[in-house]
């Protein structure tokens, strides 16, 4: 629906265009008020589709939903750090009675104890997972508050989506943080590159 | 030639769960004398006042990484030498390079287990 009206309104405009600049070129026989009139339809049509971006509260996507996205996936970092203190806490003191164990529980107390431990690394790896997810929701702030500078005075002429360019250089270009696991290497892989360089 | 537990060892990363984690393995191991920094440049100053004979380092971390930490510590006299072992999320090819050609020990990717960790530390050290 959305997209046959957009696509009726821009016919409108074409034609509209067309027959002004028609009616320009035969100005001799087709009086002012016609023009005028189309202009009008014209300019009704441009504030009608500014009408309706305003309705949309696109101010509100930088406004209050990416802020409001960002400190929430802040506050899952900050939580699970607060949860994984607590769960290591409770595996410090658990190797602590364990002390207290014959070798036979000690050792079994001890080697679950780690396996927690192991497990408790998932901290860091999301954070660093939403560290990116962060990242990413920033850049469309700016984009979209760009967008919104521009159509506070007039409507773009027209706006093309680019892919934003990684301007890092250097080493900082390694810097992308963990991989999805179709573009990851596995540590038998990375023990064989090793072994193959130099 | 056996392996000093008792030596200093140095764990760098920015996340204190990692530091946590890495503290606790390396006790069970019977490392004891353990200092922790949060990112390159700290543990770069604590290179002034004492000598590590392993360091275990994250690659990611503000403002400096773990790979230019490496690059900094191969240029120190007394430190030139020590072993190296990045422990990092950062998991492609060009990374692993990279580390290696800066003089990385050994690399460990991120989630790793106890078991992995050892079988690091003793192509590093020598067994224990």
């Amino acid at each position: 629906m959305e997209a046959s009206g957009t696509g009726i309104r821009r016919d409108k405009v074409i034609n509209l265009i067309n027959s002004v600049i028609e009616k320009v070129g035969a100005a001799d026989e087709i009086s002012r008020e016609h023009i005028y009139a189309e202009l009008k339809d014209l300019h009704d049509i441009i504030e009608a589709t500014r009408n309706e971006i305003n309705a949309t509260r696109v101010t509100d996507i930088s406004g209050t939903h990416i802020p409001t996205a960002t400190d929430e996936l802040d506050a899952v970092v900050a939580a699970t750090e607060v949860a994984t203190g607590t769960i290591m806490d409770a595996c410090d003191a658990m190797t602590e009675y364990a002390e207290q164990l014959d070798s036979a529980h000690k050792d079994f107390m001890v080697m679950q104890v780690t396996k927690i431990l192991e497990a408790c690394s998932f901290q860091d790896i999301t954070g660093q997972r939403i560290t990116k997810v962060v990242r990413s929701l920033k850049t469309i702030d700016e984009k979209v508050s760009n967008l919104l500078q521009v159509l506070g005075d007039k409507l773009p002429a027209h706006t093309t989506a680019t892919e934003a360019a990684d301007e890092r250089t250097g080493d900082a270009r390694l810097l992308n943080g963990p991989q999805m696991a179709d573009k990851a290497i596995s540590q038998d892989e990375i023990d064989k590159l090793l072994e193959d360089l130099f | 030639m056996s392996v000093d537990k008792n030596m200093n060892v140095l764990i760098v990363d920015d996340y204190k769960t990692m530091l946590r984690i890495i503290g606790n393995l390396l006790k069970q191991l019977g490392f004891n004398n353990v200092d922790e920094a949060t990112d390159g440049s700290m543990a770069l100053e604590m290179f002034k006042n004492k000598n590590y004979g392993l360091v275990i380092s994250d690659w990611n971390m503000e403002p400096m990484s773990g790979l230019d930490l490496l690059k900094q510590v191969r240029t120190l006299p007394a430190n030139a030498n020590v072993p190296f072992v990045m422990v990092t999320a950062e998991s492609k090819t060009e990374n692993v390079i990279a580390a290696k050609q800066a003089g990385v020990s050994n690399y460990i990717v991120k989630p790793f287990n106890a078991e992995t960790l050892k079988t690091k530390l003793v192509s590093v050290l020598g067994d224990f």
